[in-house]
C-alpha cells in the first residue's frame, strides 16, 4: 500500500534566503502515529506548512494519499486536519460557530450530531455557546483540535500540541491521540519532550538544521536504549581482553585501565555475577564499578551535536 | 468552486455583521440624519434648487454613494485582515479552497453589508425630502457595482496591510477624499472650469453622477462614461486580485 504521507527532497528557503529545509524525504504510513522530535527552529513547522499549504515548497514533492499538495492541492487537503502549534483563534466567536466554521470551509455538509459527538469527546459540549476568549488555554487548545477534526480528516498534523501545557492536560491530550489512533487516522506531531514521543509514537523522527536526521521504529530505538553499559577499573592495565573472558561483549578503554562490559537489561539474566566469578578466577583485579544507560535524550543530543558541530566546522 | 466553502465564509462573515447589527443599522440612520439637518435643512435652505432637484434630495445619491463606498472598503478590508492579523488564516490557507472561493465569500459578504447600508440611508433620505427614481434598473445597477468593486479593492487593501494604520491609510487618505471631491455635495459643473477637468481625473465622479442620473436624470458625465468607469474599476481589482491569487502575495510564505 502507498504511504500515506510521502515527502521526496523537499526543500524550503523563505525570501530572505533562510533555508529552513535541506531535503527532507520521508514517507509517512496509513495508521500511524510519527513523531517529529527536533530542536526549536529545527524546520519542524515549515514542514508541517508546506504539507498543509500554508507554505510553498521550494522544491521536491509532497503527496498526501496520492495527491501532489500543490497540483492536487483540494484533494490533497480534503485529508488533511492541521493543530497549529500557536492559539490561533477568533476570540470573539463561540465555540461551536467556529468548530461549524472549520467544517464548511472544509467543504462539508453541516452534520450537527458529528460536532456533537467531537465537542464530547474534547469536553467541550457545556462550553459550546462560550465565547472563546472565556476558554482556559487548555480549552483553548482542545477547540483547536475539534476545528482540526470537524471535517473528518484521514491525516492529523500536531504542531508542538503539548507546549506549555500542564501535565494533566498533556495525558489527556494523549489519551486524545490513543483514541484518534483507534480510529485509523495517521497522526504526525511534532514535540520536543522526548517523554512524549515515547509514550505515544510508533516511529520517531529527529529533526535538526532542516535535515531528518534519523526516522527509527520506536521499539528498536527502545531496544538500544535498553542497553546498559558496566564499566570496570582495573588495578593494573590489560593489553588485551584475557581469553578466559572471550564469551563476554568486553571492550577495553582508557589504555586497558577500564574494561566496559555491554548488557541488555531486558535480558534474563545480565551475566554480570557470572563475569565477576570469570575475572576473579582469571586474576583480574577490580578497582571500580560504574553503570550507565543510553536515553532517548542521549541520542537525540548527539545526533543534533553533531549535527550541528559539523556544521558550525564547515 | 466549492460553494460549501464560500457559503461557510459568507455565513461566518454576515453572523459577525448580525451580531452588531444595532451599530451596523444605527450608526448609518444617525450619520445620514447628520447630514441632512446641516445640508438639506441648514445649509441646504440657502441654496436655491440644483438643476431643478432641491439641494436636499440632490445630496441624497452622493450620501448614499459615500456611505456604501467607505461600508465596502473597511468591511472588507477588516474581513481578511483580521484572520491575518489573529493568525486563523492558516485556516484557510490549509483548507482545500482557491483563492476565488476565499474572495467569493469575504467580498460577497462585504458587498452585501454595504448593500444594507445603502438602503438604510435610502429608506432614511425618503423621511426628509421626496426621492424620486426615473431609471430603477440603473440605480440598482450603479448600486451593486459600486458594492462590488469597493469590496474588491478593500479586499486587496486587506490583503496588502501589514498593520492596523496601513489598514486606516488608504480609505483615509484616498478614498474619503476622492468621494468628498466626486460631487457628492455638488454638481460638478459649480466648480470652477479648470477644476471641473481636474475633477475628471477622479474616478469617483463618474460612479456618483451615474447614481445620480438614475435617480432625476442628471448627469455631470454621459451615463454611458459613468457605466464604464465602473466596469473598469471592478475590472481593475478582479485583475488585481488574479494577480495575487497567482502569486500568493502577502498571504503564503
Amino acid at each position: 500500500m502507498a504511504p500515506m504521507v510521502e515527502i521526496r527532497d523537499a526543500r524550503k528557503v523563505y525570501d530572505g534566503g533562510f533555508e529552513a529545509l535541506k531535503g527532507v524525504t520521508l514517507d509517512i504510513e496509513d495508521g500511524e502515529i510519527l513523531a517529529l522530535l527536533g530542536p526549536n527552529g529545527a524546520g519542524k513547522t515549515t514542514l508541517i506548512s508546506c504539507i498543509c499549504g500554508i507554505a510553498l515548497p521550494s522544491s521536491g514533492a509532497i503527496r498526501v494519499g496520492g495527491n501532489d499538495v500543490v497540483t492536487e492541492y483540494r484533494a490533497a487537503r480534503d485529508l488533511i486536519g492541521l493543530v497549529p502549534q500557536e492559539v490561533n483563534l477568533e476570540p470573539f466567536e463561540t465555540v461551536w460557530s467556529t468548530v461549524r466554521f472549520t467544517r464548511g470551509v472544509f467543504g462539508k455538509r453541516r452534520d450537527d450530531a458529528l460536532l456533537e459527538d467531537l465537542l464530547k469527546q474534547l469536553s467541550l459540549w457545556d462550553k459550546r455557546n462560550a465565547k472563546i476568549k472565556e476558554l482556559s488555554g487548555g480549552m483553548k487548545r482542545r477547540v483547536l483540535i475539534a476545528k482540526a477534526l470537524s471535517h473528518e480528516p484521514k491525516v492529523l498534523f500536531l504542531d508542538e500540541p503539548t507546549a506549555g501545557v500542564d501535565v494533566e492536560l498533556r495525558r489527556d491530550m494523549w489519551r486524545i491521540v490513543d483514541g484518534l489512533r483507534a480510529s485509523g487516522v495517521t497522526i504526525i506531531l511534532t514535540t520536543h519532550y522526548i517523554e512524549e514521543a515515547e509514550a505515544i509514537a510508533d516511529r520517531i523522527g529527529v529533526i535538526s538544521g532542516g535535515q531528518l536526521l534519523l526516522v527509527e521504529e520506536k521499539a528498536a530505538l527502545m531496544t538500544r536504549l535498553g542497553r546498559k553499559e558496566l564499566r570496570i577499573d582495573l588495578q593494573e592495565p590489560l593489553g588485551a581482553v584475557p581469553d578466559a573472558l572471550a564469551e563476554f561483549d568486553l571492550a577495553l578503554a582508557d589504555d586497558g585501565h577500564t574494561l566496559v562490559y555491554s548488557y541488555d537489561t531486558g535480558a534474563e539474566r545480565t551475566g554480570i555475577a557470572r563475569l565477576m566469578t570469570e575475572m576473579n578466577a582469571a586474576g583480574v583485579i577490580l578497582k571500580d564499578l560504574r553503570t550507565s544507560q543510553n536515553t532517548l535524550e542521549d541520542i537525540f543530543v548527539n545526533l543534533v551535536h553533531d549535527d550541528s558541530t559539523e556544521e558550525t566546522g564547515a | 468552486m466549492n460553494w460549501m466553502a464560500v457559503g461557510a465564509i459568507y455565513r461566518f462573515e454576515m453572523a459577525r455583521f448580525f451580531r452588531t447589527i444595532v451599530q451596523s443599522f444605527v450608526a448609518p440612520v444617525i450619520t445620514t440624519s447628520l447630514y441632512f439637518v446641516v445640508f438639506g435643512a441648514a445649509i441646504g435652505s440657502r441654496i436655491d434648487e440644483v438643476e431643478g432637484v432641491s439641494y436636499g434630495a440632490f445630496i441624497v445619491p452622493g450620501l448614499v454613494m459615500l456611505s456604501v463606498m467607505t461600508q465596502a472598503i473597511s468591511n472588507a478590508s477588516f474581513g481578511i485582515y483580521f484572520p491575518k492579523f489573529i493568525g486563523t488564516i492558516y485556516e484557510l490557507l490549509s483548507a482545500p479552497i482557491n483563492f476565488l472561493e476565499i474572495v467569493t465569500g469575504y467580498v460577497g459578504a462585504a458587498a452585501t453589508k454595504a448593500l444594507f447600508i445603502g438602503v438604510v440611508i435610502l429608506v432614511t433620505a425618503s423621511m426628509f425630502v421626496p426621492l424620486r427614481v426615473e431609471h430603477p434598473v440603473a440605480m440598482v445597477a450603479f448600486l451593486m457595482l459600486t458594492c462590488l468593486s469597493f469590496a474588491l479593492m478593500g479586499f486587496i487593501i486587506g490583503i496588502w496591510a501589514s498593520n492596523f494604520e496601513q489598514l486606516q491609510l488608504v480609505p483615509l487618505l484616498v478614498v474619503t477624499p476622492l468621494i468628498f471631491l466626486g460631487g457628492a455635495f455638488y454638481s460638478i459643473s459649480m466648480l470652477p472650469e479648470f477644476w471641473q477637468k481636474v475633477a475628471l481625473l477622479n474616478p469617483v465622479v463618474y460612479l456618483i453622477s451615474g447614481f445620480r442620473w438614475a435617480f432625476y436624470g442628471l448627469a455631470d458625465v454621459p451615463v454611458l462614461v459613468s457605466l464604464l468607469a465602473i466596469a473598469g474599476f471592478t475590472a481593475l481589482c478582479l485583475a488585481a486580485i488574479w494577480r495575487i491569487f497567482q502569486t500568493g502575495w502577502r498571504l503564503r510564505a
